[in-house]
């Protein structure tokens, strides 16, 4: 189990975090989604022990280890851009863990190499042991950085952005990959995104972050279905504000033959299986509806109406509904 | 644009022509000088002049002076591109204004900063004399003008190195468990080798040829504290047109390796840039 109590950082003048509470259970899969400057990767770096708080604390299993330094604790820290070692090859890479415990806790020059042979096995990169980092593509490299944080076989793994650098299909196997690693092995898992497809795809729990503030913590189906502030409702899926604090998703919109409010359709296209009708509100608010692929969508220049399926309002003063 | 962009047009020419004539006349020209005037009375004079006493101790105090300098330059170097590239505290930029201060001193003004705290009239001097440690006109201020001197040949080729990796590197070796001083041996020295070796080349031919500073604080005792520059001056004032050419074709010769190895490391150096693994 971790838990942070009241975590806050500064740099300089700039607060990045600002009192975090934050409890994770073990074997769990944890996003930290926000957008840049929300304090996510901070966050991250503080459980990791590569950045320190400037107040609270932050325990792993009761145990405070708020200032123990990072390789005391036992976590795999894989870098957003992989950081690997170029002048090693792969297989050096991945027993870098290995090879630098004291010599009393040092496996066997073989046993090591077994052991990264074994784990590139593991990313399903068998064979490729001898080659270079720079020989490697974006998403083998991610993987290796996976198999050299695992060597040390910690209890938590955290990514900073680990899809980031990746191309779309790339992004999509990984994930998938990724979270079934995640469950084979057991590990406790955190991840840093700002992407709100990945992390409502891939995690267990989202913690959603703006300003070195936790927005809210939840299900992805929580956040996405009742998100707990505007800033939630805006950052996580798409949301169309309405005139009277409405937020309303664009698949919840229906068109009405009468009794809604009338829109002024601008454009009208395809999106994946949806047609995506764009239109403005006679108040001048722009508005977005998702309408069945099968039903013939209204032109552009038409004027029809609409009305929320289901919506959500915040007070006005944007904390907790 | 339709012109072929391989052809050149006159201004091209005569701008390529100026560089050429120019390197030619101030580069070239004093190089072939020195080694047609080194061996104008043929191998005989010129191997005598080497082999003379006061030239062999020149050549080894040079080289002394070098083997001192240049390892403690290297750590200072390292020690300071490290501090400034991967750490933030206050201070940091009146350092790296330091660290280009030998660049912008005259040498000569370095020389006499020294002979100023350690010379006999210096503020040091007196305690200095009075328990026997002759710094002025002695090896240790040959030295300790030389460290000044060469100081931001290191640093300078690092930091920006340093920078511009980051310190990813380093953080995921501590995350693996690996101590500071591991990830110093293991990454971040690897990752900086080229800018390093770089750095120390450069460092060394400075080393070893630096007249201003040294001449300075020298005394110029022949056999003693003359490094060569200094008896290549000497030699020239003399007359003896031979043997200062003679001495200061090594220093040439100096050069010469220097560009050739300065160019196999900026190849290599390069090759690493191409192939970095981002």
């Amino acid at each position: 189990m971790i838990r942070l109590d009241g975590i806050s950082k500064s740099f300089g003048s700039h607060a990045a975090l600002n009192g975090i509470d934050l409890e994770l259970q073990d074997g769990e899969f944890v996003a930290l989604l926000g957008p840049s400057g929300s304090g996510k990767t901070t966050l991250l770096r503080i459980i990791a022990g590569l950045a320190f708080p400037d107040r609270g604390t932050v325990r792993f299993n009761s145990e405070d280890v708020t200032h123990l330094k990072v390789a005391d604790r036992k976590v795999g820290f894989v870098f957003q851009h992989y950081a690997l070692f170029k002048h090693m090859s792969v297989a050096e890479n991945v027993g870098f863990g290995l090879s630098v415990r004291r010599r009393r806790e040092r496996p066997s020059k073989q046993h090591i190499r077994a052991r990264s042979l074994e784990l590139l096995e593991l990313v399903q990169l068998g064979g490729l042991g001898e080659r270079y980092p720079a020989q490697l593509s974006g998403g083998q490299r991610q993987r290796v950085a996976l198999a050299r944080a695992l060597a040390v076989e910690p209890q938590l793994l955290l990514l900073d952005e680990p899809f980031g650098a990746l191309d779309a299909k790339v992004r999509k196997d990984l994930r998938r990959w990724l979270r079934q690693l995640h469950e084979q092995m057991g590990l406790t898992t955190i991840f840093v995104t700002h992407d709100q497809e990945e992390a409502l795809e891939l995690a267990d729990r989202v913690v959603v972050m703006d300003h070195g503030v936790i927005e809210q913590v939840g299900t992805p189906e929580q956040v996405y279905m009742e998100p707990a502030t505007p800033f939630v409702a805006e950052f996580v899926g798409e949301t169309n504000r309405l005139p009277g604090g409405l937020h309303v998703r664009p698949h919840d919109i229906e068109i009405v033959p009468s009794g809604g409010q009338p829109v002024l359709v601008d454009n009208v296209f395809r999106k994946g299986g949806v047609w995506r009708v764009e239109g403005t509100l006679d108040s001048g608010e722009v508005v977005e509806i998702d309408m069945d692929a099968s039903l013939t969508p209204p032109a552009g220049g038409e004027s029809i109406l609409i009305q929320p399926r289901r919506s959500r309002t915040f007070p006005s003063n944007g904390a907790t509904a | 644009m339709t012109r072929d962009p391989r052809s050149l047009g006159a201004a091209q020419v005569a701008l390529i022509a100026a560089a050429l004539a120019f390197i030619g006349l101030f580069l070239v020209l004093p190089l072939i000088a020195v080694f047609t005037q080194a061996l104008a009375k043929g191998f005989g004079p010129y191997f005598a002049a080497l082999a003379a006493p006061d030239a062999l101790s020149a050549i080894r105090l040079t080289l002394l002076v070098a083997a001192i300098s240049v390892p403690l330059n290297i750590v200072f170097g390292i020690a300071a591109a490290w501090a400034i590239a991967k750490f933030d505290f206050p201070g940091k930029s009146l350092l790296v204004t330091f660290i280009d201060l030998p660049f912008s001193v005259s040498p000569v003004v370095a020389g006499l900063i020294y002979v100023l705290l350690f010379g006999a009239q210096g503020w040091l001097g007196p305690w200095l004399m009075d328990h026997g440690i002759r710094i002025i006109f002695a090896v240790p201020g040959i030295v300790l003008a030389t460290i000044f001197v060469t100081f931001p040949f290191v640093a300078r080729e690092l930091i920006p190195l340093m920078s511009e990796q980051g310190r990813d590197d380093e953080e995921a070796s501590l995350s693996l468990g690996a101590s500071g001083f591991q990830t110093f041996i293991r990454v971040t020295l690897p990752n900086i080798r080229w800018g390093l070796l770089y750095g120390v080349l450069l460092c060394n031919a400075r080393a070893m040829g630096e007249f201003g500073a040294v001449s300075v604080v020298s005394g110029h005792l022949r056999g003693i504290t003359n490094t060569m520059p200094l008896h290549v001056e000497i030699l020239y004032n003399e007359y003896n047109f031979v043997a200062a050419f003679a001495v200061a074709s090594l220093l040439a010769l100096l050069a010469l390796v220097t560009l050739v190895l300065k160019s196999i490391v900026e190849w290599r150096f390069d090759y690493q840039c191409r192939s970095a693994g981002h």
